[in-house]
């Protein structure tokens, strides 16, 4: 692994809501090598958006520091980061709601490019927009039609363009493959693999599917109520798996093999209430190996191998 | 199939959308049959026709939609052969929730927020049923706790919005299944719940379908829940089966290329093939809109072996035992 491009430090984020504070992110510390991809996973309401969207500063973390290729986020003011910006991007879940219905893809792609500063006249910028249709997979005849005239995937690929436009460093994807077929997912994961290989980008690849993540990530950080509970590379976070939150979650997901029986752990319950989360170990309240002691204390980062992190206390026992 | 009874005997299921230029077919040629305590999964991707065959079958197509051709044959309680798409509306409404019910997708938009959830289940005893309040309710009870919803009693006064989504899942289930129906119908129960959850309400339908000798025919997208839930399997792609055998059979010789290709696009788990690069095998293009069908067969567009023959209509045609497949080109590019 090389040196960190980005690295989050004790990052928080809490939510005041009428029913209290919601920690939807706590204190989180994490590195992401340049030209990797990282992975978080976890179920609805671990944070894992809260995360990605606050690594931008598209939510203001409460607490903590993310250091971008040597530069503090949270020192920037405003204007400062609005042309950091331009070197970090997002692409969303829902390829449907995330483009304007009433722009043509060029408006949609030269929009960013406009409010970044690419392109002396819009000639240019139109000779820009071609080339990353083409990019994406898509065609300069594309240009002129409006987002519902396209499939899920081709939406999904327009989202991606638009995110390339300003030729970014650090790419977010938040759910980008959810909400596709299989078979077009599939289209779209290659493309985003092939587009990080060429760009050198980094990217932080958030999703709840596990298989999706273990194909395309190079480290894997496992999110739990807020919290990291496993961090480590895809392989040893899928062949090795060493936090019971993991491995139950590797159980749980149907395997496409009605010849493989296997032995599953089947959690009980619901993910707590992040308005009053367990003390100290917050997935205690489901896990078959918690004692008495994972409620008084926050467990540490055990090294269970190079660079493999389990969050547990009871991480000799279960290995 | 077994000699089981068959419950649900499907054949020859045409239907049709009305639009501005003409109709245009959504499901065709469609047959098969379920028996009881059986789970037939019909597989397929957005536009594929799953959904409508399941309204169909209810009698729920939306306006625009008919059934122009084919029959539902439906055995009832009595051990009467009805065929659903004569049935009038009065009488559909006697045989839905009683005898075959429905759970869908998104249990928050199929639930009323207004009402509790013990008002909600109560009401198909209230609509089906002789039983007076009171017994009601000691029902409603009893079949919260067979879905495993803890302190029960306690819940019955909750409302939708006070409950997790795998909770709401659970009560929709209770509310299917407490009148004990023959057949369940579900669309994509799991798809919108975590993994973990899924896994919660994937054990608890197999333990009722048991206890029952339930017929379920599960609607999915997600062929590793297929692998874990069904008897039988069938393929749909643009409004047709393309292929159908029972599920070992349809894993370990998958024949059609459109199945073939959905199974090599599912990254990581159980070992299925990549290319050499480590690339996903995707399908290329996407699924043809519905009035712009594909002269023949209609996975052609996409298809690596396309060849011209595959331009004229192709039928089902039966490959091993039980293994059926729509391909005019099988054997050439079968097992690519």
């Amino acid at each position: 692994m090389s040196e960190a491009f980005i690295s989050v430090k004790n990052l928080s984020k809490g939510f005041t809501t009428s029913k209290g504070v919601v920690q939807a992110v706590r204190d989180v510390s994490f590195d992401i090598p340049r030209g990797s991809i990282t992975g978080l996973v976890g179920e609805s309401g671990s944070g894992k958006t809260t995360l990605g969207r606050a690594m931008l500063r598209l939510i203001e973390p409460s607490a903590g520091s993310i250091s971008f290729d040597g530069i503090d986020l949270l020192d920037l003011d405003e204007r400062q980061m609005r042309k950091m910006r331009k070197r970090m991007q997002i692409i969303f879940q829902d390829p449907y709601s995330s483009l304007n219905p009433r722009m043509r893809v060029l408006e949609i792609l030269s929009e960013a490019l406009i409010a970044h500063d690419i392109g002396a006249n819009s000639t240019e910028r139109k000779a820009i927009c071609i080339s990353l249709l083409e990019e994406v997979g898509l065609a300069a005849e594309h240009i002129n039609r409006f987002p519902h005239e396209f499939s899920g995937g081709q939406r999904q690929r327009i989202g991606i363009a638009r995110a390339l436009a300003v030729e970014p460093d650090f790419l977010v994807a938040d759910e980008s493959v959810s909400a596709l077929d299989v078979s077009v997912q599939a289209q779209i994961l290659n493309l985003l693999r092939d587009l990080c290989t060429k760009r050198n980008l980094t990217m932080l690849f958030i999703a709840h599917d596990l298989s999706v993540v273990e194909y395309l990530c190079d480290q894997i950080i496992v999110l739990y109520l807020g919290r990291p509970v496993e961090i480590g590379s895809a392989e040893q976070v899928y062949q090795r798996s060493a936090h019971p939150y993991t491995q139950a979650l590797l159980s749980a997901a149907p395997i496409p093999d009605p010849s493989k029986k296997r032995s599953r752990v089947v959690l009980k319950g619901d993910i707590p209430s992040p308005y009053n989360p367990p003390s100290g170990c917050a997935f205690r309240s489901r896990c078959q190996y918690a004692i008495a002691d994972c409620g008084t204390e926050l467990p540490v980062a055990v090294e269970v191998a190079n660079r493999h992190f389990s969050f547990c206390k009871r991480t000799e026992i279960i290995i | 199939m077994s000699e089981r009874e068959v419950i649900l005997a499907i054949s020859g299921l045409q239907t049709e959308f009305k639009s501005r230029g003409g109709s245009v077919r959504a499901v065709r040629d469609l047959n098969f049959n379920i028996a009881a305590g059986q789970t037939l999964a019909l597989v397929g991707e957005s536009g594929s026709g799953k959904s409508v065959t399941s309204l169909a079958i209810m009698g729920l197509l939306p306006q625009a939609g008919y059934i122009a051709a084919g029959s539902v044959l439906y055995k009832n309680r009595r051990g009467e052969q009805l065929d659903l798409v004569n049935q009038s509306a009065a009488q559909m409404r006697q045989i839905r929730g009683a005898e075959i019910a429905m759970i869908f997708q998104e249990p928050m938009t199929s639930l009323n927020p207004l009402f509790s959830i013990g008002d909600q289940i109560g009401e198909m005893l209230l609509l089906h049923t002789d039983l007076d309040a009171t017994a009601r309710a000691a029902k409603v009870i009893e079949m919260l706790e067979l879905v495993e919803i803890p302190a029960a009693a306690s819940r019955y006064h909750d409302y939708p919005h006070e409950l997790s989504g795998g909770m709401r899942q659970r009560v929709m289930i209770a509310m299917a299944m407490i009148l004990k129906p023959a057949l369940l119908i579900a669309d994509e129960p799991t798809t919108a719940l975590d993994v973990t959850i899924q896994a919660q309400i994937l054990d608890l339908m197999r333990r009722l379908q048991k206890e029952l000798n339930m017929a379920i025919l599960f609607i999915t997208h997600d062929m590793g829940v297929v692998a874990e839930m069904a008897d039988e399997v069938a393929v749909m792609y643009a409004g047709e089966i393309v292929e159908q055998a029972p599920v070992q059979q349809l894993f370990m010789r998958p024949s059609h290329p459109y199945t073939q290709g959905l199974l090599k696009s599912i990254p990581g788990a159980g070992g299925i093939t990549r290319s050499e690069d480590g690339r996903l095998q995707a399908i290329p293009g996407s699924i043809p809109m519905l009035n712009a069908m594909p002269k023949g067969c209609s996975f052609g567009p996409r298809c690596a072996g396309f060849v011209s023959g595959c331009q004229d209509s192709v039928e089902l045609a039966v490959t091993e035992p039980l293994h059926w497949v729509r391909c005019s080109e099988i054997g050439v590019n079968a097992h690519v």
